[in-house]
């Protein structure tokens, strides 16, 4: 078993008040709270914060976390036999299971507390696992293996951890911040109680070339003045594969040109449509036969853009 | 070992949720969940009806909500304006998401 600083993870000292605990658990619990926090390893964070404030809130618990000693973080131990006597059950699986679900088996000072022995039904943990996917998969749906740990209670009411393997298939349709719903498939219940659900956080990675909202895609479509003007037809990629898009004379830059249900596809109906926004680019660098051309642009066309701009100045004047 | 595949079940399913399985999934009470209710953060398919019955996107608020009741020790009140806030955050997330989709980027 690691020994863990349950104090230095709250930030506090050892002699820190009850009060000075709460406290301390409330700030870091706004800040990384993963239903709240955006910091990328909030999820990891809080977790560890919640381990260390669930034994030190509870005076007991915090009584027998102080007197397995002082340790390095990460090193090995293992209670003293005094201290399993006064504080562990009878049969606790030290070299298999980690502080945290030590301190969830105590109940208390002196108290044991093995689920087996109790008679009310106790339902499983659920658990929530971030799933990060690609845009491909997205459309296609895709084969996750998931290889999770969770403590379990064995027939002698001794806490375990469990690795679990399974695959699962994300349907094709998931998208950013969605959840999906694996049955039974989180802690085991004990005395009865129905096993945990497992639930998948859907994150899309982001890709090179799209943009995705919901299961709308957006794409920049670079053109130059003169496809702009004259309009042309361009091959324009697309997650079903590449489509030619014909971009109408007069395209203005911001325009955007919608590709009806190329986006991604809907979980049961339909698909999102791809959206092309057209960015118009000039060169920067032009031969002397281009420069000429534009010359002579610049001279015969009437197109005025800033007429409005005059307007303006005579009705001031 | 053997690895089984394990089929997964869509949030927003049509499916509907009884108050008492509402309760189950997410550790809330179905008291709490009145509550909720009223506070208009989780809403039944039909409001008017007696038996009332949640889709399964009020499984994700119910879940949240029961970690915000834990992990801050927040009363149904707190639950409901945290709830409410968070939801603004969200709808305001999405729309600069959608906007941001749309800008368009640097030309390489």
């Amino acid at each position: 078993m690691k020994y863990k600083d349950y104090y230095s993870i709250l930030g506090v000292e050892r002699s820190a008040s009850q009060a000075e605990i709460k406290k301390a658990y409330r700030k870091l619990a706004h800040k990384f709270h993963p239903d709240v926090s955006k910091e990328p390893d909030a999820e990891e964070r809080f977790k560890e914060i919640a381990e260390a404030y669930n034994a030190l809130k509870d005076p007991e618990k915090r009584a027998a976390y102080d007197e397995l000693g002082r340790q390095r973080p990460g090193q090995d131990f293992e209670p003293t036999p005094d201290w399993q006597q006064q504080y562990g059950e009878e049969q606790f699986a030290f070299d298999e299971s980690d502080l945290a679900d030590l301190f969830a088996s105590l109940r208390g000072r002196g108290q044991c507390a093995p689920r087996s022995r109790g008679r009310i039904p106790i339902p499983g943990q659920d658990y929530e696992v971030t799933v990060q996917i690609a845009l491909e998969d997205a459309f296609t749906g895709r084969e996750v293996a998931l290889d999770l740990t969770m403590p379990e209670y064995d027939e002698n009411g001794v806490v375990r951890r469990v690795p679990h393997e399974f695959k699962t298939r994300i349907p094709k349709g998931a998208i950013d911040g969605q959840r999906l719903r694996v049955p039974v498939k989180g802690g085991k219940g004990s005395n009865g109680g129905r096993d945990g659900d497992l639930y998948l956080n859907i994150v899309l990675r982001p890709h090179s070339l799209f943009r995705i909202n919901g299961h709308d895609l957006y794409l920049d479509l670079p053109l130059t003045p003169w496809e702009a003007v004259l309009g042309t037809t361009v091959e324009v990629r697309t997650p079903s594969g590449p489509v030619r898009l014909k971009v109408p004379p007069g395209t203005q830059a911001g325009q955007q040109l919608r590709l009806s249900r190329r986006g991604l596809p809907k979980p049961r109906t339909g698909e999102g449509h791809l959206f092309a926004i057209v960015q118009i680019a000039v060169p920067r660098v032009i031969s002397e036969q281009e420069r000429a051309l534009f010359k002579q642009l610049a001279d015969s066309s009437t197109f005025n853009l800033r007429g409005h701009f005059q307007q303006e100045a005579r009705n001031e004047s | 070992m053997r690895v089984e595949l394990t089929e997964v079940l869509w949030l927003d399913e049509h499916h509907e949720w009884s108050l008492t399985e509402l309760a189950e999934v997410s550790g809330l009470s179905e008291a709490e969940l009145h509550e909720l209710v009223d506070g208009n953060v989780i809403v039944p398919v039909d409001p008017g009806a007696t038996q009332r019955t949640f889709c399964s996107e009020c499984i994700v608020t119910a879940r949240t909500a029961r970690r915000l009741r834990d992990d801050f020790e927040l009363d149904a009140q707190g639950m409901v304006l945290a709830l409410a806030l968070l939801d603004r955050i969200r709808d305001l997330e999405a729309q600069l998401r959608n906007l941001r989709a749309q800008l368009p980027g640097r030309i390489r």
